[in-house]
């Protein structure tokens, strides 16, 4: 089903595949505008949901890097995600007053040093001693946090900087109505218009735009490196590490490598959402969400890009989605997950390749068992 | 005589109480197929495990084109230009046998990151030579027809083939097979006696760890014979064969087995 999809897509022309990327992109950037019925959410602003959502999707992605494709198990990634936070944190309010555009560069290199300082001695280790490992650095960080007064202790950090507004404050450049679904009957709604682009505490829209920018960036980056020497490299050491080693592939470089880039989207995440948030505090980078960011990449399929995004869609979306069944949001993920894992052990959107692998396997126990399709098979 | 393109001296290695090696010295000359026998645990695999960095030895030296290779990384010596395939096959299965290959021509390559992402001139270039190398040596090994194709799915005599075409794309100017043979039926055997002889005349010089003595006999240039880790005997296919310490030690005293 997968495939034929993905064959199709192939398949089509280039121009009219570019075509059909930008229309998707638009709708995307569209969905808060549209309020469609079923999907937006009610009792929850749906521009601050969708903005969640980007976060969630930047952090699969960055932990794709990590676990997906170069095959490290990280189960303190929300360490990252708080070092980025924090630095904006810092940077921009707790301790000088720079502009938020400064501060994410430098919060990005925070985390991604910070990535080569926690990996540089532990990637010797591998599979479950590097999760134990890895889980020990997420905690070292909200634990730093919480105790350290210069970091704001228990209390955070208040009045994290806001992206510089474009236009006028009161109208923005321009303003874009939104669409009201009644009974039947679409109207524009021309009473609460989104303002391009004014980044304030009310209309999350804006916010929403930044984080899907960003997560169309590093989702093109991704790509580009993915299909190139490095990619392979990742994916060569997560199969056979000492054979990619005597390939020629310096793998502790790889895998060294794949941690800092996984750590510099997770940085990026982190200063996005401290700066939409304003307020950041240990609270916000708890064991759960490093949990929950290996949920999106395992639900999603590990591996494959798609996935991890569809994935990360998934764990922010529902449970805001669903909100009035709050008691029972947990329990309700819970045996989503245990479904999942018997239904299709390989995530929703496997990677290709072990679609392929999986797909000859069976073919092969057909053969075996000798059924008549099996049979006509074999003739062919 | 042609130069010694390997040099390996009085080569020890202890794993604990245990001697694998023992004062092993041997030598491959440049362009040539050199043998490397023996029966079950003589230490064959353990002398190329040495060789290619996987274990560093407990006293001796190993010279690769004049220079120590020993205390080098395993990618340091693959860069240098020593290549292997592996006795029980170590493909990387989830990537399509083109992938497998690039990955060895990759060796050569410096692509980085930010080359990567930016595609740089360099990043094409490199993508492009190493794409011509692989489908090169994916056709010189006849599997070009299933470069697309994962290497879990190839069949078992395809992957052998396919280690080796890795193995080739690491721009070697050694090989070292460990047992390329195993598990082929007589009819691929001979196709790879001729295919380890076409690898030569490429220019790379083998080293070649065999169990089927037809295939040593027929396609090596020179023997080395290995027994409880020790260099019991070393000449040419035919003087291996009259040798009595090898007869005994290896070929059984059944003259018939021998020949």
């Amino acid at each position: 089903m997968n495939i034929g999809f993905r064959d199709k897509l192939t398949g089509l022309p280039k121009p009219v595949r570019i075509l059909l990327w930008i229309l998707l992109a638009l709708f995307a950037y569209a969905l808060p505008l549209l309020e469609l019925p079923i999907i937006s959410t009610p009792g929850v602003d749906f521009g601050g949901v969708l903005f969640t959502v980007t976060i969630y999707c930047l952090v699969a992605l960055g932990l794709n890097i990590v676990v997906g494709y170069a095959g490290l198990l990280d189960l303190g990634y929300v360490g990252f995600y708080a070092i980025g936070a924090y630095t904006v944190g810092i940077l921009t309010s707790f301790h000088a007053n720079w502009p938020l555009l400064l501060a994410i560069p430098v919060a990005v290199v925070a985390a991604m040093i910070s990535g080569v300082i926690l990996g540089a001695p532990t990637l010797r280790v591998r599979g479950d001693y590097l999760a134990i490992v890895t889980l020990g650095f997420g905690e070292i960080i909200r634990l730093t946090a919480v105790n350290l007064e210069w970091l704001g202790d228990a209390r955070g950090i208040k009045n994290i900087a806001k992206p510089p507004n474009i236009g006028d404050e009161k109208t923005g450049l321009f303003e874009i109505p939104h669409l009201l679904w009644g009974d039947g009957t679409v109207l524009v709604d021309t009473e609460h218009p989104t303002k391009f682009l004014v980044f304030g505490y009310i209309d999350q829209v804006p916010y929403y735009w930044m984080g899907l920018t960003a997560v169309i960036i590093v989702l093109i980056a991704d790509i580009l490196i993915k299909s190139s020497r490095v990619g392979r490299a990742w994916e060569a050491t997560r199969e056979d590490e000492d054979a990619a080693e005597l390939m020629g592939v310096p793998t502790f470089k790889f895998k060294l490598l794949a941690f800092s880039t996984g750590a510099f989207v997770g940085g990026l995440a982190g200063a996005l959402y401290a700066s939409r948030q304003g307020f950041i505090n240990p609270l916000s980078f708890l064991l759960l969400y490093s949990i929950l960011f290996l949920a999106a990449v395992v639900v999603g399929g590990q591996g494959n890009r798609w996935g991890v995004l569809l994935g990360a869609i998934l764990v922010a979306y529902l449970p805001q989605r669903f909100r009035e069944f709050d008691d029972f949001r947990v329990l309700a993920f819970g045996a989503a997950l245990v479904l999942l894992a018997t239904l299709r052990p390989e995530g929703l959107i496997p990677p290709r390749r072990t679609v392929r692998a999986k797909q000859l396997e069976q073919e092969l126990d057909e053969l075996e068992q000798g059924t008549d399709e099996g049979e006509e098979a074999a003739r062919v | 005589m042609s130069e010694r393109i390997l040099d390996v001296q009085s080569l020890t290695l202890k794993f604990g109480g245990l001697t694998a090696l023992d004062d092993v010295s041997l030598h491959i000359n440049e362009g040539e197929i050199l043998g490397l026998i023996g029966p079950n645990g003589a230490g064959k695999t353990t002398c190329f495990n040495a060789i290619t960095g996987v274990y560093g030895p407990t006293s001796g030296d190993i010279l690769f084109q004049g220079k120590s290779i020993v205390g080098m990384k395993k990618h340091q010596i693959t860069k240098q230009g020593i290549a292997r395939t592996f006795q029980n096959i170590r493909l990387f299965p989830t990537m399509t046998a083109l992938e497998n290959v690039l990955v060895g021509a990759d060796a050569q390559h410096s692509t980085g990151m930010l080359t990567a992402l930016f595609r740089l001139p360099r990043h094409r270039r490199e993508e492009k030579q190493g794409h011509d190398r692989a489908m090169e040596l994916l056709r010189f090994m006849g599997i070009h027809r299933k470069a697309d194709e994962l290497a879990a799915n190839l069949s078992y005599g395809d992957q052998r083939r396919l280690e080796i075409a890795r193995a080739m794309a690491t721009g070697p100017k050694l090989i070292c097979l460990d047992e390329p043979a195993a598990g082929f039926n007589p009819a691929e055997k001979v196709e790879l006696m001729d295919l380890i002889r076409k690898v030569r005349d490429q220019g790379f010089t083998v080293l070649l760890i065999e169990h089927d003595m037809r295939l040593v006999m027929g396609v090596t240039d020179r023997i080395v014979v290995l027994e409880f880790g020790r260099k019991i005997a070393e000449g040419s296919p035919s003087e291996i064969r009259d040798n009595p310490a090898v007869i005994a030690a290896y070929l059984g005293v059944d003259e018939e087995d021998a020949s």
